[in-house]
């Protein structure tokens, strides 16, 4: 492939990171990170708040610059696209960021139609049938459409901002820390949403988050990473890389220390019983 | 120091960046209802700060011009100070208030709010998204909201004159006509440009970098205003000193004098 050019995906994306480092600053935040995310596969980043997670996800779609190794997007090295082209190639992500990070002078239908008014469609009908295809996936009832992002509640937001990312068919989705702040039936909803939507569309997933239950749900690979101010400099930042179930029985003291006995038990549960639609259930609990 | 060097270097590549995406063309949609947002809201501000800056004058400069005799070419001293000097100067520092203030805070709160990420992940530049089209609403309304604030300036300072130190109609517009040319009012209106531009990259600036949640959004609101008005200062000067050159040769030329 010639260096700059956008690649092409019918499917979900394939990503691979190469002795990728991060300064920011003076504060030097991931290492050489090593890691290959394949096609149509949902990676969970998990570890201590200060270990880079959100900077590794903004790392992924470019907003963040390696300062050390490479970022390879279908084999494509993200440092030698230039900026309009990056532009470019970011339509092929979603990022669902942490707060919805929705455009708070529009509504709902008005956020969900952003994109799509960005690429040039300009058919309001096509326009109109893809908004409302999004919003039904993510489970949002039609009567909150017209309303202002300020009159949501955090997991409304949430699932508004899910919609937003979808509505262009990324190749790659972006959590970060999806179920942060949200009650418990709010989290199993916003889980089964990801689930969801890596079931039912050729997407690649990457899900930052400090909740088990999620990784437990959504994971079929888990990344643990570790606050570099802790290490020593010939340590690994990565402590754990491997399936949900060699997550359970990784013996790592690190690992073991950061799960915790009740963090165990929640892996096994959530990866052995099929988690129940709770869509349902949490729209009568927040109307 | 380091620090001023590194933040003008980051300023040079921002200004850069806008020129660039400027010829990427317009976004006519975004831009737009800005025009009519920041233009119609500041107009009552400026008008207000035009009419007294030239009530001021004429009473200030009054009292020096009747101790020569000179009281009749008060509209002389009124309209060359508003039009050259004071009107361009108090328009783009109200604006630097009222404009570049609420610009910077706007995107200082989007920044924090990761609005700006979610732009620039939705394949939108946040530079050509945000920051041109307000660079270029300040460039076009400072200039245009500075007539008006001449406009009342002199109008402001002819009321004074004529209805409260008694000058003559006919003499107070004789003078003012006879000392005001075009070169007057395009160096007011040159300078008003360039003060409309700094407030726009100078706001979008500040607002786009801005970090610390809500006391960050503040900071950003008077860091803005601050930058603004000193550049307004600085600039002035040396436009003043640039025009000083080359006000002979120009009223020449556009008296049609030739060169």
């Amino acid at each position: 492939m010639s260096s700059g050019s956008i690649p092409q995906t019918d499917g979900p994306a394939t990503m691979r990171l190469e002795g990728v480092g991060v300064t920011l600053g003076d504060n030097q935040i991931l290492r050489g990170i090593n890691l290959n995310i394949s096609a149509g596969q949902t990676l969970v980043v998990i570890g201590e708040s200060g270990c880079g997670k959100s900077v590794f996800l903004k790392l992924l779609i470019g907003l963040v610059k390696a300062t050390e190794g490479r970022i390879l997007f279908q084999d494509q090295d993200l440092k030698l696209l230039s900026e309009n082209r990056l532009m470019k190639l970011r339509l092929k992500y979603g990022y669902l960021f942490q707060s919805g990070a929705l455009f708070d002078s529009l509504s709902v239908e008005e956020n969900v139609a952003f994109p799509m008014r960005q690429q040039g469609i300009h058919s309001e009908t096509s326009i109109r049938h893809r908004i409302c295809e999004s919003l039904e996936d993510v489970g949002l009832p039609p009567s909150l459409w017209t309303r202002m992002p300020s009159d949501l509640s955090g997991g409304q937001r949430k699932r508004v901002g899910l919609a937003r990312a979808l509505v262009m068919q990324p190749a790659i989705m972006l959590y970060d820390e999806p179920t942060t702040g949200l009650d418990p039936i709010m989290t199993g909803v916003i889980n089964d949403l990801i689930l969801k939507v890596a079931r039912s569309r050729p997407v690649t997933s990457v899900v930052i988050t400090h909740e088990l239950r999620t990784l437990a749900t959504v994971a079929d690979r888990v990344l643990m990473l570790r606050p570099l101010p802790r290490l020593e400099p010939w340590e690994p930042q990565v402590a754990f890389e491997g399936t949900p179930s060699e997550l359970r029985q990784c013996g790592l003291p690190v690992v073991r220390s950061f799960l915790g006995g009740h963090g165990i038990a929640e892996i096994t549960a959530g990866s052995d019983s099929s988690t129940p639609d709770l869509t349902h259930q949490a729209e009568h609990s927040h109307e | 120091m380091l620090g001023a060097v590194e933040t003008s270097g980051d300023f040079a590549v921002f200004v850069a960046r806008v020129a660039f995406s400027l010829k990427r063309g317009v976004r006519w949609d975004v831009m737009g209802p800005l025009l009519v947002e920041i233009g119609f809201r500041s107009i009552g501000v400026v008008l207000f700060t035009g009419c007294f800056i030239g009530m001021v004058l004429a009473v200030q400069a009054h009292m020096q011009l009747a101790a020569y005799g000179a009281a009749t070419r008060l509209g002389q001293m009124v309209n060359l100070s508003v039009i050259r000097e004071l009107g361009p100067v108090l328009a783009a520092t109200m604006l630097a208030g009222r404009v570049g203030g609420s610009i910077s805070a706007e995107i200082a709160t989007m920044r924090m709010s990761e609005q700006v990420d979610a732009l620039a992940c939705l394949g939108v530049s946040p530079i050509r998204y945000l920051a041109v089209p307000r660079f270029l609403a300040c460039l076009i309304l400072v200039p245009v909201l500075t007539v008006f604030a001449n406009f009342m300036g002199i109008l402001g300072g002819a009321i004074v004159a004529t209805e409260i130190h008694g000058i003559e109609p006919y003499h107070y517009w004789q003078h003012a006509s006879e000392s005001v040319d075009l070169w007057d009012h395009l160096m007011g209106l040159i300078k008003a440009f360039f003060f409309g531009g700094s407030i726009g990259l100078i706001s979008c600036y500040v607002g786009l970098n801005a970090t610390g949640g809500a006391r960050g959004v503040g900071i950003a609101a008077t860091r803005a205003f601050v930058v603004s008005f000193l550049t307004i200062m600085v600039c002035d000067f040396f436009l003043g000193l640039f025009f000083a050159r080359i006000t002979p040769t120009m009223s020449r030329l556009l008296s049609g004098g030739g060169p």
